[in-house]
């Protein structure tokens, strides 16, 4: 192919494609928790397009934001459609991102040598929260603007600082439309880029070091003749194909959402947020959206503000240790101890039963519930850190398992 | 010129080199750092937004006791609350229950204030009405004994957001995560019944 050719020696098209698709072998016996890395890739790409075009008919203006908002739902042709993708593809990046941190932690793809595959991951997690709760200012309705509020609130915290930190956030002595107007800013335009580049560094560094497995086993150390490993299908046609089944399936129930459910019962877009913003007024209940209410419970358990503001702030930046918090040297659940297994599981359940108590009001009881599953949580790591040195394990098979 | 400039000298002189990146690191580090300023000073608040948190003059002639009226100041809620005989009576048997009875925090309310009421006229309560946990806007709970707050609840305001709870003088009860009373905003008396929010007036 001349055209090719011509390309090459002025491109590296053909090499970028081998190196990163064609002749990137990866392990055969990816299971199906392996889908939700490249979902996620997807789901970034649906929500840049869907986001651009709500941009064309969007205000960011404190006096016509949620106008336009209503505007693109009635008057703008497919508006209500552009605009559910949007509000319901930041719902499924975090249930994708979630599921694909736990397949990392079940087997063990922080370890050495990915532990900057999911430093950078991380980076990633927590850009995403920041682009979710600046896009859901942009509505301007009541959780839109309380919710802001008590988030921006959290920084007063900080000792000394605070208040001034706060007044710079928000540009104004409340949130406003200086506000709106940085986040439109932000959530447009700033943090798309850091986003974009970090799941290109995510993804150099994985490609560097090559795929973890459910075995945790290293197929780069038996090679055939030819250097290709004995355990290694090329990334393209094998997996890019098996990821288009995962497409087609995961968009099947991303339409059941964006059609039949696009508000989610309130838990998607919160009933309140259908009234325009009102300062001097606080929704009667106020909680985040699903994918922040974990932490939002681990806030609330905690009866001190600085305390409150730093656990949850603990919450997040644990979760950048544990490859030196995990000191076993075996990677997948399969061959680890059942402390691990047991461990890992009331992790899960924490996380999941500290999401719902968030969205409940805050009683007595569940508030004391919140402060045991809180401790569970933390636990995770501190009985990980100490169990994991000295941990019963079984053999790792040389060979990736079928 | 020195000597390790000459071609074909081969000798590179290491230390040499490395002090002038370094010195060349350290001045583009400190331009950045200057060009930055201007950037991170355009997030503070504008010239108008400054000017835009005017006093505002309030009527309080129709306020009754035991109701509670929102103005807007500097688009925050102020609540301005007349409070009964008996409310004030109240408000003392509260003190072992607050974190803050005596107002010592000064932070939180104008000198005029810092009395058993936290007001100028003991009946009448001006409170910014944003909650200093984390900047909800409580609600006005006056029923005594309201089921969902308990029998020994006296009144008071109460936050939705994270259950902290304040007594119809904006003192926090303890045990709650807001850590302070609310704010007592400055204001004063032109006559008996109008107020002007916005301003420090004399001690009543």
């Amino acid at each position: 192919m001349s055209l090719m050719n011509w390309i090459d020696d002025r491109f590296p098209a053909t090499k970028m494609w081998n190196d990163h698709l064609a002749k990137y072998y990866t392990p055969k016996n990816f299971n199906f928790w392996y889908f939700f890395g490249s979902l996620a890739l997807m789901v970034l790409v649906i929500q840049i397009i869907s986001g651009i075009f709500l941009t064309m008919h969007y205000k960011p203006d404190g006096a016509m934001a949620f106008a336009s908002v209503e505007y693109i739902m009635r008057d703008v042709p497919y508006g209500w459609l552009i605009r559910y993708i949007h509000s319901t593809g930041a719902t499924a990046f975090f249930v994708v991102v979630y599921l694909h941190m736990l397949r990392g932690m079940m087997y063990g793809s922080y370890k050495k040598p990915r532990e900057l595959i999911w430093l950078f991951g991380m980076f990633i997690y927590v850009a995403l929260m920041a682009e979710a709760f600046m896009g859901y200012l942009l509505p301007w309705g009541q959780m839109s603007y309380w919710g802001a509020q008590v988030i921006i609130s959290l920084f007063g915290a900080i000792p000394v600082i605070g208040d001034d930190l706060t007044l710079w956030i928000r540009g104004d002595f409340v949130i406003g439309d200086a506000t709106l107007n940085r986040f439109f800013a932000l959530h447009v335009i700033a943090l798309p880029f850091v986003l974009v580049f970090l799941v290109v560094a995510h993804i150099l560094a994985l490609h560097e070091v090559g795929s973890n497995n459910p075995d945790g086993v290293e197929i780069k150390k038996l090679k055939d003749a030819d250097g290709v490993p004995l355990d290694g299908i090329p990334f393209h046609p094998y997996y890019s194909v098996k990821d288009i089944v995962g497409v087609v399936v995961f968009l099947f129930f991303f339409s059941i959402v964006l059609f039949y459910f696009p508000d989610g019962g309130g838990y998607l877009l919160e009933h309140a947020n259908f009234i325009a913003s009102d300062p001097l007024k606080t929704p009667e209940h106020i909680a985040p959206v699903w994918y922040f209410t974990p932490f939002y419970a681990i806030l609330r358990a905690v009866p001190d503000k600085l305390m409150g503001v730093g656990t949850m702030g603990a919450a997040i930046v644990v979760l950048f240790f544990l490859p030196w918090i995990d000191r076993c040297k075996v990677k997948s659940i399969r061959y680890r101890s059942i402390v691990f297994k047991l461990n890992l599981l009331v992790f899960g359940v924490s996380f999941v039963v500290l999401g719902w108590l968030a969205m409940q009001p805050a009683t007595e009881i569940l508030t004391m519930f919140s402060r045991i599953f809180t401790f569970l949580y933390f636990a995770f790591f501190v009985v990980l850190f100490v169990t994991s040195k000295n941990e019963k394990t079984k053999p790792v098979p040389d060979r990736v398992t079928s | 010129m020195s000597t390790d400039m000459k071609p074909d000298s081969g000798v590179v002189d290491t230390k040499r080199r490395r002090f002038l990146v370094n010195s060349t690191s350290v001045v583009a580090a400190v331009g950045a750092g200057f060009v930055a300023v201007p950037f991170l000073s355009s997030w503070m608040p504008s010239e108008r937004a400054k000017n835009a948190g005017a006093p505002v003059e309030v009527d309080i002639s129709k306020l009754e006791e035991g109701r509670l009226m929102v103005v807007e100041w500097q688009s925050k809620p102020v609540w301005i609350v007349k409070r009964s005989a008996k409310t004030l009576t109240d408000l003392v048997s509260l003190d072992g229950t607050l974190s803050d009875p005596n107002s010592e925090n000064v932070d939180q309310q104008p000198e005029y204030a810092q009395n058993a009421n936290r007001s100028i006229k003991p009946e009448i309560s001006v409170l910014v009405g944003i909650c200093t946990h984390l900047g909800c806007s409580p609600t006005f709970r006056p029923e005594i004994g309201a089921a969902d707050l308990g029998a020994d609840w006296l009144g008071g305001f109460f936050c939705p957001c994270h259950s902290s709870k304040f007594d119809l003088a904006g003192r926090v009860y303890q045990g709650v995560p807001a850590p302070t009373n609310l704010v007592v905003p400055p204001h004063k008396y032109v006559s008996d019944n109008v107020i002007i929010v916005g301003v420090d007036g004399e001690a009543a």
